[in-house]
């Protein structure tokens, strides 16, 4: 690292006390890089064995890495924490402009311990931490109520994040997420809920600095080809075009799209709320995160007429993507796009998991047919597939819990079908529900095995996809080994806080090309070494928590519903489970 | 002929920010506060983006009330910055109604465009561009 990098500063920060010191720790960023590499060894330092989630001594950590403030696509900021929701390792990934903000803070990793004895949020900058009063922001009926309050309130427009939960998060919601720049989430495995447990509203950072590079030349050499790689790339093209939905209508041809819960893999309404369709009728504006020329992010204006006052509208500018798509619309049947945007709405009102809130309430609708559960259970709502009111009716009531049913919900599919039952259909892995594939076995086994529970963590997907294409048949043998290798590359990616959509473009000479220039002397063995280490690493913390590859649930729905990856059995899955727990 | 950077089409700005990365980076340095471009939300993302930028004036007001001669007028348009003039009195920055005179934290001077579009060229939308100035 170059003597006068500020990445070796981490911002510690007590809420119990209200205070806060910055240690320098270079070697923890020459070894480790940052993002997951360094998360999880402070994960391991600072949160005790079988720490309770919702308690003081789980820790936050977010951690960016050297390259961020320096290259194009380095723009998320990982978030470490113990989950409340799988009861082992948290790990979500945002971008936005946290990233960069972070870095131009002056921080490598900000780590906040304890809890507050009342709502704060936190103003951060490179002079550290200021303490204010959220009081009268807790309990506000939608989270882009704090957005716009604390956009006027605080300074340093353009070069700041502004992270903050909703009250999803505020009621512990295992499954609430945490809302960076309105659009961009710190998504899955409740990492909302945390903050709700430290009294957490909000987190305010802003900076703006020059950083140090090791060879002027070289440095703008190398990101001119990155920037060209970038803008050229047919896979960027098509994240800016259409955004990740361009993957809707291509799954549903094959039979991966699940639907009503996951009853098939094809859905008559996929057309409707395809990335084409939404492109065609509501698109609206796209917006990039900071530092990224790519611009993914797809916001769809819908207009709503008020339905007893002639000429009143409200205009809603709602982001999407496939797996919100997927969670709010074919999973739960729904093929109206207004119906659909209206549940993400509530969605984002209320700071839920997309993902996890779709799943979980898909799971809820057919157990709700089948008699598992009355409408004295969930008040009085009729959920149907189809039925956009009362999806809205049902997220409202996963913050507010009125009833036991309710309060199980809130804790996500598997508590809730442990207690009522359906557990064949109740469909998480790992306690965690499932992302918008059914492409074949090797989805299914990478969210198993997956160190963070994403789809993006190991790309089964993508293995079901190519054996499809190629017409090879998949062995449980070839798919351990090989979601293995590619999870440990991706912790290297994930360690530089690179965008996964580019990592086309970072390959492994351009890695080594890009930390040579900000000064880190690796080679491609560091670069294998430092994979592998994280990899094992995370999933001892998992172990070490309880998680047991042995242990896993697979829900018999995904068996029953044919996938284009030809039948496959629980038997086939757990081998290749254990393929790779053996490799490990 | 002068030339001065235009905002094209504001609409078309993504809030990416390639241009104050580049802006800083022609500087030699990666980052962000060498930057004499802005670009910040229109208030919340959902409204857009503002993208600020030295229109260069034909009388410019912050060369009016520099009191060293630090920022002097630029034939045909914009002012011309001698940093080593400068004292850091900030009326520059009151006295710009864009907002385009930025403020540099480090050095308490302020960051005044060059109008070498270096930023255009890395602009993935052309929302901006380098531009003779015609009357
Ligand atoms: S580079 Fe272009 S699109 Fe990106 S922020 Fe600047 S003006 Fe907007």
């Amino acid at each position: 690292m170059l003597p006068h990098d500020p990445l070796k500063r981490i911002l510690y920060i007590d809420l119990s006390r209200r205070s806060f010191e910055v240690r320098e720790r270079p070697e923890l960023f020459d070894e480790s890089l940052g993002g997951s590499g360094v998360g999880i060894r402070l994960l391991e330092e600072e949160c005790p064995v079988n720490a309770d989630p919702l308690g003081p001594e789980n820790p936050i950590i977010f951690t960016v890495g050297p390259l961020v403030g320096l290259y194009p696509l380095a723009s998320k900021t990982v978030a470490m924490f113990k989950s409340p929701h799988t009861g082992n390792l948290g790990e979500s990934h945002a971008g936005g402009r946290s990233a960069v903000s972070i870095r131009m803070a002056g921080y490598g990793a900000v780590v906040i311990r304890g809890a507050s004895v009342m709502p704060v949020y936190l103003v951060i900058d490179e002079d550290g931490v200021r303490f204010r009063d959220a009081s009268a922001l807790w309990g506000t009926r939608s989270s882009y109520t704090t957005g716009s309050v604390l956009r006027v309130r605080e300074g340093g427009s353009g070069t700041r994040s502004i992270m903050r939960i909703g009250r999803a998060g505020e009621r512990l919601v295992s499954y609430a997420c945490v809302i960076t720049e309105t659009y961009r989430h710190f998504g899955r495995l409740g990492l909302g809920a945390v903050f709700g447990s430290k009294q957490l509203k909000a987190l305010v950072i802003e900076g703006k600095r020059t950083l140090p590079v090791a060879d002027r030349r070289a440095f703008r050499q190398t990101y001119d080809a990155i920037y060209k790689a970038a803008v050229d790339s047919p896979l960027m093209q098509k994240y800016h075009e259409l955004g990740t939905p361009i993957n809707v209508l291509p799954l549903d041809a094959i039979g991966a799209l699940p639907t009503r819960n996951l009853q098939s893999g094809r859905f008559e309404g996929a057309e409707a709320i395809s990335g084409e369709s939404l492109a065609a009728n509501y698109l609206g504006r796209r917006v990039a995160c900071a530092h990224c020329p790519v611009a993914c992010i797809h916001l769809a204006a819908l207009r709503i007429p008020y339905p007893n006052d002639p000429y009143f509208y409200k205009t809603l500018m709602l982001g999407y993507d496939h797996e919100p798509i997927f969670a709010a619309g074919s999973m739960l049947g729904l093929d109206s796009v207004p119906g659909m945007l209206q549940v993400m709405d509530e969605i984002e009102m209320q700071g839920l998991d997309v993902m996890s809130t779709g799943v979980t309430l898909a799971w809820a609708t057919e157990a709700l047919a089948r008699g598992l559960i009355n409408e004295a259970d969930t008040d009085g709502v009729t959920l149907a597939f189809g039925d956009a009111a009362g999806y809205i009716e049902a997220v409202q009531r996963i913050t507010t819990q009125p009833t036991d049913f309710y309060r199980a919900l809130a804790r996500g599919v598997e508590h809730a079908a442990t207690i009522y039952g359906g557990r064949s259909f109740a469909l998480a892995f790992g306690g965690n529900e499932m992302p918008g594939y059914h492409t074949g076995p090797a989805c299914h086994v990478g969210w198993s095995v997956g160190a963070r529970h994403s789809h993006l963590d190991n790309a089964g997907y993508s293995l079901d996809q190519n054996a499809l294409k190629k017409g090879q048949t998949l062995t449980p043998e070839f798919i351990g080994e090989t979601l293995l290798n590619e999870e440990r590359w991706r912790q290297v990616l994930t360690s530089l806080v690179l965008c996964l959509f580019a990592r086309g473009i970072y390959d492994r000479e351009t890695v080594l090309g890009a930390l040579a220039a900000a000064g880190f002397a690796w080679d491609a063995e560091d670069l294998e070494r430092l994979g592998a280490e994280t990899l094992r690493r995370k999933i001892a913390f998992k172990q070490r928590e309880g998680f047991d590859f042995g242990a896993l649930r697979i829900p018999q729905r995904i068996i029953e519903t044919p996938s284009p990856g030809g039948p496959f059995d629980e038997a086939f899955v757990r081998e290749a489970i254990e393929c790779y727990s053996n490799l490990l | 002929m002068a030339k001065r950077l235009s905002v094209i089409d504001v609409d078309r700005c993504v809030g990416c920010q390639m241009c104050m990365f580049a802006c800083t980076r022609r500087t030699g340095y990666a980052g962000l506060e060498n930057a004499c471009i802005h670009v910040r939300s229109a208030g919340g993302i959902r409204k857009g983006f503002t993208v600020i930028v030295c229109r260069a004036c034909s009388d410019p007001p912050c060369a009016r009330v520099c009191p060293t001669e630090a920022l002097t007028p630029r034939e045909g348009g914009g002012v011309r910055f001698k940093p080593n003039l400068c004292i850091g009195c900030y009326n520059c920055v009151e006295a710009c109604p864009f907002g385009a005179a930025l403020w540099d934290e480090t050095n308490h001077k302020p960051q005044i465009c060059v109008y070498c579009g270096y930023c255009a060229d890395y602009c993935p939308y052309d929302v901006i561009k380098l531009e003779e100035i015609s009357g």
